[in-house]
């Protein structure tokens, strides 16, 4: 990652934070403020660097996923329910409920990562199509099942709606969190955590192993490796599986540790957030995490803000509006995208279906 | 250039039977795609304890079952025939349009905004012949700059059209929200929602019939249907178009400037979908109303596909989609199915209309010799 892009990302985030500190710096010491915007950062990119995690493994095999928003929506709603059954029915205790629910929202974004491989891979449908198919179906089966399953007499739990088993525990990386007033960063929630540790071993998988080779030999040029013998169909098929399993942990994320409930719809983009930061990152995984910061910031500043909104001075009185705040992650989307913070490039057979 | 609509005209009786089976081949896969899609929904609703005879029994009355059923069904159809042919334009041209929601809110915000507001500030009342127009006017063209951003950024910089539509989509919605509960907000004391006042009269398109809800937005509909496709297959223009979508590097080498034709064909598929939220608001409600998530951008994706980009197809599978969003509230009155399995049976039609390879390999169907593309990769 070049020094420019770097810089960019960090100054980014320095002013968001810097906002947050300038109006409740009064009443509120800087300090706190900063390690708040920070936790608050790295945690909300949670679902972005996960979702971007997974646009890397199936890109860099040459499956193009605009599909991650809906392998989050779906496996978040499957995630829960499994969660509300295990802990309602099962009568299983909360924290073990939730660890379940985490592993039914991986297998289901697994699974919608298997129906892209056989529509992309197999079937050579447009790969936008097949994503798009994702999307609106993961629209649809939770909507659907949302209401059937928890609000309609006669369904699973009596139409009476269940209480959630909570969200999983905070969790203090050693030694680290011993850091005086900084410690607090630490103090993230499972998930969050692994997001960070997957950054570090997708980088290790995809540049220091032969999978990870092989992975990026079928995305760059899928004839040459299938000459020397690398079968493309199962590699890109794996990796888009394995894509799925980590959307579908961004996905569990929304319900088993951000808040326990589901709403309809309640992904709001992240997924294709997710893919700029994937593009911006050009395609790297310690790259995409920087580019999550940097939409995480943006979120931790529509969050903070709440806080301070009597603060607020007049002349600054527009953001106030949570709608106007709330369009920084999407205007910057479209900053990046545009290459002015300079362009990057894609592996060369990314979106093309292998003919053999 | 000699047009080769014509070229094909000279000698029809060999045409003829060609014609004909390319006719039957075109509908062919989407009916059966829906036929599956309607079969394994059927599978779904009973696995979620419902009773899919029932359920569809239920669908069809409710959209096809009196002269009521029919007008709501039309009512409902006609934003999906403009947003479907919004996308259908668009994928002629080689892009991809996810934005169609975000155009249709502004197109509808910004007509409400003419057909309220425009009175007021000249003080006078308007007569129906300028305020009319005007009003279709403003909406078209907030919808088609909306479209025309993207667009344009994709021609410039080479920014994915589908990642920066979806974002205009979230831009768009937040604006509007932000509108509808502050400075548009309709002031009447004993209003809750987000929702601006009414039109003025002169803002309206005349009532059709005076028991039934079905408008004059229908008919245009279908009238832009017809303008599309005269657009795209007896003009220069949609002839460009079509090349710069088929094949850019071809339409590049015969002199023609793909980065305008990808910014106007943006421009005009915002347009139309702008349009979309007009009609809903000029003809129909006579004000916005901040929907919950309507869905309109996602659907009319699969009409576009399921009519095969031709705007005949987009307005036969439109009117399917409305009757279905008809019919829905029918069939969950009667059989306490949530009216969501719709969205389902939608997304199954659209994954059998992308993988029409399932579907031929389920009904043993010959593939066509030629592919047809659709959208590309990030590259492109």
């Amino acid at each position: 990652m070049e020094y420019r892009r770097l810089g960019f990302i960090a100054l980014i985030i320095i002013v968001l934070i810097g906002v947050v500190v300038l109006i409740g710096g009064g009443q509120i010491s800087p300090a706190v403020i900063i390690v708040s915007m920070l936790a608050t950062t790295i945690a909300v990119a949670t679902p972005l660097t996960l979702g971007a995690l997974c646009g890397i493994y199936c890109e860099r095999a040459g499956v193009v996923n605009i599909g991650i928003e809906g392998m989050m929506l779906a496996a978040a709603f499957f995630g829960w329910f499994g969660a509300i059954y295990m802990n309602t029915i099962l009568e299983m205790s909360p924290l073990p409920s939730l660890i379940v629910g985490v592993l039914i929202a991986m297998l289901t974004g697994g699974l919608l990562g298997l129906l892209h491989a056989v529509l992309s891979v197999t079937y050579k449908v447009d790969q936008i199509i097949g994503g798009t198919v994702i999307n609106i179906l993961a629209i649809g089966v939770s909507g659907f099942l949302n209401r059937q399953l928890f609000f309609e007499s006669g369904s699973v739990f009596g139409g009476q709606i269940p209480h959630a088993p909570g969200v999983l525990p905070r969790l203090q990386v050693p030694f680290l969190v011993d850091i005086p007033v900084f410690g607090k960063v630490f103090e993230q929630q499972p998930i969050a955590i692994t997001a960070i540790i997957l950054v570090v071993v997708t980088h290790f998988v995809l540049f220091r192993t032969r999978w990870g080779l092989r992975t990026r030999a079928v995305g760059e040029h899928p004839r040459a490796a299938d000459t020397v013998g690398i079968n493309v169909f199962r590699m890109r098929y794996a990796n888009v599986i394995i894509g799925g399993l980590i959307a579908g942990l961004g996905g569990a994320y929304f319900t088993l540790e951000s808040v326990p409930s589901f709403e309809p719809l309640m992904t709001n983009g992240r997924g294709f957030i997710a893919l700029a930061a994937m593009i911006f990152g050009n395609w790297s995984p310690f790259g995409a995490w920087a580019a999550a910061l940097v939409f995480g910031a943006a979120q931790a500043l529509q969050i903070n803000l709440q806080f301070f909104r009597e603060l607020i001075p007049p002349q600054w009185a527009f953001l106030q509006q949570s709608y106007v705040v709330g369009l920084v992650p999407y205007i910057l989307t479209m900053l990046i995208l545009t290459g002015i913070i300079g362009r990057t490039t894609p592996p060369a057979a990314d979106g093309i279906a292998y003919e053999k | 250039m000699e047009n080769p609509e014509q070229q094909e005209g000279v000698k029809p009786e060999r045409k003829k039977t060609p014609v004909l089976r390319s006719a039957v081949n075109a509908l062919l896969v989407p009916a059966l795609a829906v036929l599956t899609a309607i079969v394994v929904g059927g599978v779904v609703i009973a696995a979620a304890g419902g009773n899919p005879f029932a359920a569809y029994a239920g669908l069809i009355q409710g959209s096809f079952g009196s002269a009521n059923a029919i007008s709501e069904t039309t009512v409902w159809a006609t934003p999906y025939i403009f947003a479907g042919l919004a996308v259908a334009l668009a994928f002629k041209g080689g892009l991809f349009n996810i934005g169609a929601e975000g155009q249709l809110a502004l197109g509808a915000t910004t007509a409400a905004f003419v057909g309220y507001a425009l009175p007021e500030w000249l003080g006078v009342t308007l007569p129906a012949v300028i305020h009319l127009p005007l009003t279709v006017l403003a909406g078209v063209l907030a919808g088609g700059l909306w479209g025309a951003i993207p667009g344009w950024l994709k021609a410039r910089t080479g920014a994915h059209e589908v990642i920066n539509t979806i974002m205009m989509n979230y831009i768009a919605l937040n604006i509007v929200s932000f509108l509808l509960n502050g400075p548009m907000k309709d002031p009447n004391p004993i209003n809750v929602s987000a929702r601006t006042p009414a039109i003025a009269e002169g803002a309206r398109f005349p009532v059709l019939f005076a028991n039934y809800r079905v408008h004059w937005g229908f008919i245009l509909a279908l009238l832009v249907a017809v303008l599309i496709w005269w657009l795209l297959w007896k003009t220069t223009l949609g002839f460009e178009i079509r090349t710069a979508g088929a094949n850019p590097d071809a339409a590049r080498y015969s002199g023609m400037n793909v980065a305008r034709l990808t910014v106007l064909s943006m421009t005009f598929s915002g347009m139309l979908a702008g349009l979309a939220g007009v009609i809903e608001v000029t003809a129909l409600n006579y004000r916005h109303e901040l929907g919950f998530s309507t869905g309109y951008g996602f659907d009319a994706i699969a009409i576009a596909l399921l009519g095969k980009n031709h705007p005949l197809g987009v307005v036969l599978a439109a009117i399917l989609f409305g009757a279905m969003r008809n019919g829905a509230t029918r069939m969950q009155f009667l059989t306490q199915i949530p009216v969501d399995v719709i969205s389902i049976i939608q997304a199954l039609i659209l994954l059998f209309v992308a993988a029409d390879a399932i579907v031929r390999y389920i009904y043993r169907i010959r593939a066509p010799q030629e592919r047809v593309v659709l959208t590309r990769g990030w590259g492109g």
